[in-house]
């Protein structure tokens, strides 16, 4: 019955997508953050730039930033991130766009996890002496995480969906194999079971272990 | 909310040019503190709005080293607004504050370090929740004061140990009581080494049985000689540990000097109006 998976990369080709999935996870966590300090900050040059960049990314279509990455970026300005073999340079830019494009809902979730911060906080970790990016590092910023856990693992399972976009630019991730095999062979309903199925196995253990993780760092007051 | 408007004659405007008029008598200005200790704290003509709320009025007020100044005055007289203007949680619109002779700087390193000089007790402790206990008290000295982590601990235990709350050194604020959070919270201040303590309401959110554990430790504090500025409800401990009662009303000053004028007798036709109102309780 899975003779025709004969011949397919299955397993290597969801470790692309973990691998998409990790890296543009790490980037837009550091990205993300820097995004939201600069939307809580007081340089006001820098909280209009962290509005436009939000405001922008969410609202332009995944698919586009992806292609945008490699149309704009790569092809007509050249740039290939410091690689040289195609895969690899496909792969670099998927992760830059995922990146950008991710790194607008951690600023949104971090941000409203910053709100759930009270105000007295920061007044004590003033009043003790504490700088402002001092009070945001050791204070702030390590509350607002704990409170959105949850918040920040839906945008991870959503992270580790939308690594399909990437097909559009070639990266042989999961999605690409699918529609490779669905081309190829007549078990179109048994293919996209054995995808499914690849994809719960990713997201549903991150879902519960980041759960966990929620209750048990969560600030008490 | 209180009638923001004064009997007596008005403030001149912070701004509009004219004839200065005289502002409400302030009864009891020469009383001095016992001891001739050094300005530590001045303010001169400090003016502050909310909105069109005209919160402060022209505050004039010197803190002398090793003083401690007790605030009192009915609700949104500007007692809080008083204190978090000190260190500057609160801007000012005209006026000075000087610590140790030094102007309050803006903003930025400057104002974080004078800060530090400036410890501050909140009515409703404001520990750091994620934070244990202990390192609620070493945090300050070991980013501020740049002390390396074991001298820190030293320093903080022996803090916890003089308030009391040694045993809770590994616990996060959410399992203290109350009393045991403002004890914390005042290690906490005293861990930076600032000069000056202000105290906005310590002990009102606390429950009664737990009030006079955190005034006995400011009681200690003040026989040490810290200078101290309290804003507080507690009569007893303004008449035992005050050197001076500071009565704000409508954001003014409106009566100043020591405890035992003030609630022996008080001149002020508002003070007496309000002591007898809190003392019937
Ligand atoms: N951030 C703010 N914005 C607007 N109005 C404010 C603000 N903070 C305080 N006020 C107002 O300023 C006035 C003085 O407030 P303040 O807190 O200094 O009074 P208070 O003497 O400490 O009163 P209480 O005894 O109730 O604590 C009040 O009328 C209050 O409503
Ligand atoms: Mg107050």
């Amino acid at each position: 019955m899975f003779d025709f998976l004969e011949g397919y990369d299955l397993l290597g080709a969801f470790w692309v997508t973990v691998q998409l999935t990790f890296w543009s996870a790490l980037g837009s966590l550091v990205w993300g953050t820097l995004l939201a300090a600069m939307r809580v900050g007081p340089v006001p040059l820098m909280r209009g730039f962290g509005t436009a960049y939000v405001t922008v990314v969410r609202n332009i279509p995944l698919t586009v930033i992806i292609v945008f990455t490699s149309l704009g970026l790569f092809q007509t300005l050249g740039i290939s991130l410091g690689a040289d073999r195609f895969t690899t340079i496909n792969f670099r830019l998927a992760v830059l766009g995922l990146t950008a494009y991710t790194s607008a809902f951690v600023c949104e979730a971090l941000r409203s996890g910053i709100n759930t911060v009270p105000l007295g906080q920061v007044e004590a970790a003033r009043a003790i002496g504490l700088s402002f990016p001092q009070i945001l590092r050791i204070i702030v910023l390590p509350q607002a995480f704990r409170s959105v856990v949850g918040p920040l693992t839906n945008v991870l399972i959503a992270l580790t969906k939308n690594t399909t976009v990437a097909a559009a630019i070639g990266v042989a991730e999961a999605a690409l194999l699918m529609r490779e095999m669905i081309e190829n062979e007549a078990q179109l309903i048994l293919i996209s079971a054995i995808f499914a199925f690849g994809y719960i196995c990713l997201t549903l253990p991150t879902g519960l272990l980041l759960g966990r993780l929620a209750k048990k760092v969560a600030v008490k007051r | 909310m209180p009638d923001p408007e004064t009997p007596g004659p008005k403030a001149p405007d912070p701004g509009t040019p004219g004839p200065k008029v005289p502002g409400p008598k302030v009864y009891g200005r020469q009383a001095s503190a016992p001891g001739d200790g050094d300005a530590l704290v001045v303010l001169r003509g400090v003016d502050k709005h909310f909105g069109t709320l005209h919160v402060l009025r022209s505050i004039d007020l010197t803190i002398r080293r090793g003083e401690v100044v007790v605030v009192i005055g009915p609700s949104g007289s500007g007692k809080s607004t008083l204190c978090r203007a000190i260190n500057r949680l609160e801007t000012i619109d005209s006026g000075e504050i000087r610590i140790d002779g030094r102007p309050l700087p803006a903003e930025g390193r400057e104002l974080a370090r004078l800060r530090a000089d400036v410890g501050m007790v909140f009515q409703s402790f404001n520990l750091f929740a994620h934070k244990t206990v202990l390192d609620n008290v070493t945090l300050g000295q070991i980013k501020v004061r740049k002390k390396d982590r074991k001298t820190a601990e030293e320093r903080a235990r022996s803090l916890l140990d003089r308030v009391g709350v040694a045993a809770q050194a590994d616990k996060y604020p959410a399992q203290l009581s109350g009393g045991q959070q403002q004890r914390v919270a005042i290690a906490r201040a005293l861990a930076v080494d600032p000069k000056v303590m202000l105290f906005d309401e310590p002990t009102s959110a606390l429950d009664p049985e737990m009030i006079n554990e955190v005034l006995e430790v400011m009681r200690q504090l003040a026989r040490d000689g810290m200078t101290m500025a309290v804003v507080t409800h507690e009569m007893g401990f303004a008449r035992s540990a005050a050197h001076r009662v500071v009565f704000m009303a409508d954001g003014r000053i409106v009566e100043e000097t020591t405890p035992e004028e003030f609630f022996g007798n008080p001149r002020s036709a508002r003070a007496r109006d309000f002591l007898s109102k809190i003392l019937h309780h």
